[in-house]
């Protein structure tokens, strides 16, 4: 696809693009490199783990190829569209329809119920499905907790409900930042399992950061980021 | 997508409906006050318009004595039988202890169509309307009304003006004891081929409106009551503004979210502007209401301040007008526009991966508050040149404006000034002034709706109790006749001042014609030469002895009103009977209009007609109560009709002190709002302010300590911000009476100063500021430690 096809425009793509492409990524904050030069790709259904130290470049990696940030140089292909030369409605409209976020921080709405936030981004993309919603919520232990407030929910509790939201528009690339990162081990355990297994289920792909090697391991792929250049996969 | 994003943030207040309710409040009494004062002005005006178009006065020119006494009759006569259209008008008043009424006595038969308009419809009964006793047009209100005794039956008739009554002009000629008419109306368009009117008669031509423009006169009173409303919408927006700053802080996480899910920008501007214009039209809907009560109470008042200080009549109950009420709206709407444009310039530069935490939303830099101070420098300079070479009402309320936002931008700066130079002493002590340092930028605005409040009030009453001290002062001297006696009739007047001038020191007469002086309406009075004149008439201006060149008939005094509108002075000449010098100004305080004084027999000559009814008795003042009594048991006079000096000093006063209760219940409204000014922005620090109170409370600060602080500082804040309130309020008196009274109402006024206004005035700021914290300081110190331990595992 061209890098000036500056709208969002028709997602038609090919079987044989990767899902994420991302070319000779720069990208620096205040004169200070984060990225220098990253490039690495993944295919639909594709679990890939991305680990580094802290300050490596991970979350901003992470959050360019979810079009919340633009690169200096470089190339973002998401579904053949190269996002990174979107402007930023059409990056907007990207992130709504083609990728579900996983923060470590939860970022629910605190004003609005579990079953609220659970269809919140379907009901943006114009996508919701009321029984796929209500099926993720059975799969994630929430079903009994769909009224109450994100703020009467334990960590892992609210972890769910966000992975529920992630889910539910069946966006083709889900982007996870530390989503175990604020829950004990075996909460995150079960998170991840459940995050994995519907996954799998959907065909999404999933690019998630994380500091645990063990929690990596879990993926299908890995790759290490260190000072803002990969340096194995 | 925009449904979904508008009921997300929408949902923020259900959760919070405390915050939505000062949201709605701030917006619901900034559209009171405003749209109530806009009611008021307009119900005003609307009264002035139709007293405008009485008889035409709108649209016909009128023909005027150039003396200003009546028009001959023979002048009309000579003006009919040369074939113009001209129609004579007899006005005047008619008083008397039961009520007043303002006559105009018209023909119909001559009348131009324009004169006859809303007045003589159908529904009149013509052959009662001429013949004897005749019919008096009056408008509802006036006819419930208290009216003068024997007069003619009324019919209520819409169009005519309060407190006025058309009537055939032979029923005015009988009723007022006038046989020339005051004046005569010209018709628009005269018969072909006669030479313009103003080469065929000595009358002097007054174009339409030109002579009574009573709304003109009021304009003043107005632009005051606006000022006012303008005045407390301001600082009704500050609470908007403060609950629209916390509910963005409290939702930064939300839409950031929002977009991370792929909402655009503009969605969510778009869903924020809804947001508001939906509350904003709730809440303006309810201020509409609110407002609507307000002028619905105010507005006899206002009648009353308008008949006192102008002797305009309008009605003092409130028409509901969709017009009026879709304004408000619409200014309730541009003010909540206004108030979010901040909250929304920031939400359109948030970055996407701005962190979530709530900052100290208010915190404007150092460098802000220095640009502040600086455009207040700027501001008070202006203001300065203002009231040095500012001429007009304009550029005196445009001087208060800037003295008023000048000291409203200059108070962050100065309070952090201030709080340099007080002593911490403990750590804690310290912890608390550099705490409320940071914390000023975040009050600012409220404190700045109190300044604005406080300093009002202060000038505002110091302006009103200067005003009262010289009127009250003014009148001991000035009424210094013991007994006011008024007559049904010249002739009974006569009879009456004959049998007991034996027993009495003096009697003056008291008699008055209506005139026109330099265009505008205007009275003349007649003195005898007495010494009572000479020692209560002081004088603000005069020639070398004045009360002798008044008796020989010579010369004339004027009131300072008519001195400053016309920029007369002694040893000019006043165009009355011919032309006489001016000899003296005399203070007038309360008077709408010009005045002059000449001698009676001066006066007789130039009004012949104009006989007096009303006495002023001069006797020893332990004989004026029986004196009293015999007036009325011997000569069978109505209470009302004897008056003594102290009735008519009470009656003065209470007539002054309705004038400004206006003023008053405006000031009292103004200092509410920024009481809840003050309340909103405090529940918003104490919620945005747990952060930094929790780790205090962690190393072993009482929660109790910390609430009792959190009061204190805000006592201290009122402190300061009084102490600050008080020269500008000084400052704003000033301007109110040396440049904004003279303009307005034409008298300049000494500044007296009221300290127990301010103690109590202290101690109002004192109570708001202390109720505002209240309610804050309590929640901290009921605050469960599950809810302070929380922030330090929250996210910050």
């Amino acid at each position: 696809m061209a890098r000036g096809d500056r709208k969002a425009g028709c997602y038609i793509c090919c079987m044989t693009d990767p899902l994420l492409d991302l070319r000779d990524i720069h990208k620096s904050y205040a004169d200070t490199p984060v990225l220098s030069g990253v490039s690495l790709s993944m295919q639909a259904g594709e679990t890939l783990a991305l680990t580094g130290e802290s300050g490596s470049g991970k979350s901003t990696l992470l959050h360019l190829a979810g079009g919340l940030d633009q690169p200096d140089s470089g190339a973002i292909l998401l579904q053949g569209h190269d996002i990174a030369a979107m402007d930023d409605a059409a990056r907007a409209e990207a992130r709504r329809n083609r990728v579900g976020l996983i923060f470590q921080q939860f970022n629910l709405v605190p004003s609005l119920t579990v079953a609220a936030n659970v269809a919140l981004q379907a009901r943006l993309a114009g996508r919701h499905d009321p029984a796929f919603c209500e099926t993720l919520a059975q799969r994630l232990g929430l079903s009994d907790l769909l009224a109450r407030y994100p703020e009467q929910l334990s960590g892992g509790q609210q972890q769910r409900v966000a992975i529920a939201r992630a889910l539910a528009p069946r966006p083709a690339l889900i982007l996870a930042d530390e989503p175990t990162g604020n829950l004990d081990e075996e909460t995150g355990d079960v998170v991840l399992s459940l995050l994995l297994d519907l996954v799998a289920d959907t065909g999404a792909g999933l690019l998630m950061v994380t500091h645990s090697q063990r929690l990596a391991s879990r993926l299908s792929r890995r790759i290490h980021l260190s000072r803002g250049v990969l340096v194995r996969e | 997508m925009l449904y979904t994003a508008l009921s997300s943030l929408i949902s923020h207040w259900r959760r919070r409906p405390g915050q939505l309710t000062m949201l709605a409040i701030g917006l619901a009494l900034a559209t009171a006050l405003w749209s109530g004062v806009q009611a008021i002005n307009a119900e005003a005006r609307a009264a002035y318009d139709r007293a405008a178009a009485t008889l035409g006065q709108d649209q016909l020119s009128r023909l005027v004595s150039a003396t200003g006494r009546p028009v001959p009759t023979e002048d009309f006569i000579a003006l009919r039988n040369a074939g113009y259209l001209v129609s004579p008008v007899i006005s005047g008043e008619l008083r008397d202890g039961n009520g007043r009424l303002r006559l105009l006595g018209i023909d119909p038969l001559t009348a131009p169509a324009a004169a006859q308009g809303p007045a003589l419809d159908t529904e009149v009964d013509l052959a009662a309307f001429f013949t004897e006793p005749g019919l008096l047009l009056v408008d509802e209100a006036t006819a419930n009304g208290p009216l003068p005794d024997g007069i003619p039956p009324v019919v209520v008739s819409d169009g005519v003006p309060p407190a006025a009554a058309i009537t055939d002009i032979s029923t005015a000629a009988r009723l007022l004891g006038q046989t020339d008419p005051s004046y005569l109306l010209v018709a628009p368009t005269q018969p072909f081929g006669l030479p313009p009117i103003a080469g065929a008669t000595d009358l002097r031509i007054v174009a339409p409106n030109e002579a009574n423009d009573i709304s003109r006169l009021t304009d003043s009173f107005h632009l005051n009551l606006t000022a006012f409303g303008l005045l407390s919408f301001g600082v009704g927006l500050f609470i908007v503004n403060a609950a629209i700053g916390l509910a963005f802080e409290q939702r930064r996480a939300t839409i950031r979210t929002l977009r991370a899910l792929g909402t655009p920008l503009r969605t969510i501007l778009l869903a924020l502007g809804l947001e508001l214009a939906l509350i904003a039209i709730v809440a303006g809907l309810i201020g509409i209401l609110l407002g609507y009560l307000i002028a619905a109470a105010l507005m006899p008042g206002v009648a009353g301040t308008l008949r006192g200080l102008y002797g305009a009549e309008i009605e003092g109950v409130l028409a509901f007008s969709p017009y009026w009420a879709l304004s408000a709206l619409f200014i309730t709407l541009l003010g909540a526009a206004a108030a979010a444009v901040q909250a929304m310039i920031r939400t359109a530069k948030m970055s996407l991966l701005a962190p979530a935490m709530p900052r100290a939303w208010a915190q404007a830099s150092r460098r802000a508050i220095t640009l502040q101070a600086a455009v207040a420098i700027v501001l008070f300079v202006v203001a300065a040149g203002l009231a040095l070479f500012g001429q007009g009402l304009i550029a005196a309320f445009a001087c208060l404006a800037a003295l008023l936002i000048g000291a409203a931008l200059t108070l962050p700066a100065l309070m952090i000034i201030a709080l340099k130079f007080i002593p911490g002493r403990t750590a804690f002590g310290e912890w608390v002034l550099a705490d409320t340092r940071q914390q000023i930028p975040g009050l600012s605005l409220a404190l700045m709706a109190l300044l604005l409040a406080l300093s009002a009030n202060i000038g505002v009453s110091t302006m009103v109790g200067s005003f009262r001290t010289t009127f009250v002062g003014w009148l001991d001297q000035r009424l210094a006749s013991e007994l006011y006696v008024t007559a049904s009739d010249p002739t009974e007047a006569a009879l009456l001042m004959d049998a007991i001038r034996p027993d009495v020191d003096a009697i003056l007469p008291i008699v008055s014609a209506e005139l026109t002086l330099f265009d505008q309406p205007a009275e003349v009075f007649g003195v005898i030469d007495h010494p009572t004149y000479r020692q209560a008439w002081p004088l603000l201006a005069e020639d070398e002895n004045p009360w002798d060149a008044v008796a020989t008939g010579n010369a004339a005094l004027i009131n300072e009103q008519l001195a400053r509108r016309e920029n007369l002075s002694p040893g000019d000449i006043l165009p009355l009977a011919g032309g006489l010098p001016i000899v003296g100004i005399y203070s007038d305080y309360g008077n709408p209009i010009g005045q002059a004084i000449i001698s009676l027999g001066r006066f007789s000559e130039t009004f012949p007609n104009v006989q007096p009814s009303r006495f002023a008795i001069r006797i020893d003042p332990s004989e004026a109560p029986a004196m009293a009594s015999r007036l009325r048991e011997e000569f069978g006079l109505p209470a009302e009709a004897v008056t003594n000096q102290d009735q008519v000093k009470a009656f003065s006063i209470a007539v002054f002190d309705q004038t400004f209760r206006v003023t008053g219940a405006l000031n009292i409204l103004t200092l509410g709002v920024a009481g809840i000014a003050l309340l909103t922005s405090l529940l918003t620090l104490a919620s945005l302010r747990l952060p930094q109170l929790a780790p205090l409370w962690a190393i072993g600060t009482t929660r109790a300590r910390l609430a009792w602080v959190e009061l204190a500082r805000s006592l201290g804040l009122a402190v300061l911000t009084f102490l600050f309130a008080l020269p500008v309020g000084l400052v704003l008196a000033w301007i109110l009476l040396a440049l904004v009274n003279v303009e307005a109402f034409g008298w300049r006024l000494p500044l007296s100063l009221f300290p127990g206004d301010w103690v109590r005035l202290f101690g109002l700021a004192l109570l708001a500021a202390g109720l505002a914290a209240l309610g804050p300081a309590v929640r901290l110190a009921r605050m469960p430690p599950a809810r302070l331990t929380q922030i330090f595992a929250q996210e910050r």
